[in-house]
């Protein structure tokens, strides 16, 4: 694997360890750690110093019955989790969203397919497929953007991405992303902007053409 | 060799605090594990119930407060603080002393825990990284961790009430990333120098792990 050159930035990442960014940039997060040591050594940092903070948090008293009943607990059977491991280009976060099954690509046109892995409120993740020399949908750019890639590369006027590299965009950045020769490039990627790829076809072609 | 003493003899010493302000950086490097460490390797290792109970003495009432200032209404709290510490039996193997601090990993559960119920949704998480089973665990590595997090306590003890409140804020939450990339001219040094520090030893450590 190539070594990874564009992180996750520290303020996100510490979103992130607190809780508090948004379910799509989570994943996105959640899976770039998944591939970046770096990353991770960050995460685990913040999760240190949020434990200093628990740690000097002024204890509050607890109900009489609170440890006996926990200790009571501890031989009950521990509820059953599914985990997802790691398939093919998609890291286990990316499988536990796509429960474990393939995804469903639907076609953009052009080649470019798209897989929503989730969608509302809080804003939208999903795999995006595009083929060499074509360009990456522009994911509309009311917000913060995160574009993780999980295979081949796209490069565009801030440089070349590729797998693992995180592209952090929001409103300031006027970008074009195109996907490089090679392997065709598949990139998960949130945004907090409402996704528009689902409404009719000259609103569907206008970011690939830029009309 | 790192020696783990039973729970009721842990006491460790800790720092003599408050007498020598002006040298802030000189802690002692510690020979003893911190008793939290000693009691949740004896978790992990020996499912001992007695080093849980300690466990539980210590955080169970930490994490109350913890959780109701971040939002969950009390009636609530006792549910999450009865999971968290479940999940600290449960998932003790997940612990190694050697990345993170008992606190640190009971810090990212009780979040976990909070935003799954908050959002009736699982909050997706990194894949855990697996450890080669024949490293030997490194003694000195886990007296680093135990080091560096009370570096990073005193270093937090220091603060002004003020900007104290601010990192109380971040990792309660409580801060969206524009919020804590714009405090970022605040006089946080201190705090950030130690969490560079803790970031440059999990890099290395975590580079000998792949």
């Amino acid at each position: 694997m190539t070594a990874i050159n564009h992180h996750t930035p520290d303020a996100v990442l510490a979103a992130y360890a607190s809780g508090n960014l948004a379910h799509p940039f989570a994943l996105v997060v959640a899976a770039h750690i998944s591939l970046c040591l770096t990353c991770r050594a960050g995460f685990e940092a913040h999760q240190m110093a949020g434990g200093a903070i628990l740690d000097g948090t002024q204890g509050m008293g607890i109900s009489d019955g609170l440890k006996s009943g926990t200790m009571a607990l501890l031989d009950d059977p521990a509820p059953v989790e599914v985990s997802y491991a790691r398939t093919g280009v998609f890291p286990a976060p990316v499988m536990a969203a796509l429960k474990g099954k393939p995804p469903r690509w639907k076609s953009l046109g052009l080649g470019v397919r798209q897989s929503i892995l989730s969608e509302g409120r809080e804003g939208s993740a999903r795999l995006l497929y595009i083929p060499p020399g074509q360009a990456v949908p522009d994911h509309s750019h009311n917000g913060l953007e995160l574009t993780l890639v999980l295979q081949g590369s796209f490069s565009d006027e801030t440089g070349r991405f590729g797998v693992g590299d995180l592209e952090v965009a929001d409103q300031d950045v006027e970008h074009t992303p195109t996907a490089d020769a090679g392997a065709p490039c598949i990139c998960l990627a949130a945004t907090d902007a409402p996704l528009r790829f689902n409404a009719f076809i000259p609103r569907l072609l206008q970011p690939l053409f830029r009309i | 060799m790192l020696t783990l003493s039973r729970p009721n003899e842990s006491a460790a010493p800790r720092p003599a605090q408050g007498l020598r302000k002006d040298m802030p950086q000189v802690t002692p490097p510690s020979r003893h594990v911190s008793p939290q460490t000693t009691w949740m390797l004896l978790v992990r290792d020996n499912r001992d119930r007695a080093a849980f109970g300690l466990l539980f003495d210590h955080f169970a009432p930490r994490l109350k407060g913890f959780v109701m200032r971040s939002g969950t209404p009390a009636g609530q709290a006792e549910e999450i603080v009865q999971d968290v510490m479940l999940t600290v039996w449960r998932k003790s193997a997940q612990f190694d002393p050697t990345r993170a601090q008992v606190s640190a990993w009971i810090y990212q559960i009780a979040r976990n825990r909070q935003i799954d119920v908050l959002r009736k949704e699982n909050r997706p998480l990194p894949e855990v990284l697996a450890e080669d089973p024949d490293t030997e665990p490194d003694a000195s590595q886990i007296l680093a961790v135990d080091q560096e997090n009370r570096e990073l306590q005193n270093a937090l003890s220091r603060l002004k009430a003020d900007q104290r409140e601010i990192i109380e804020k971040a990792y309660l939450g409580e801060l969206t990333h524009q919020e804590i990339r714009s405090q970022t001219g605040l006089p946080l040094g201190t705090i950030k120098s130690r969490i560079r520090l803790a970031l440059q030893r999990l890099r290395h450590e975590l580079k000998d792990m792949r």
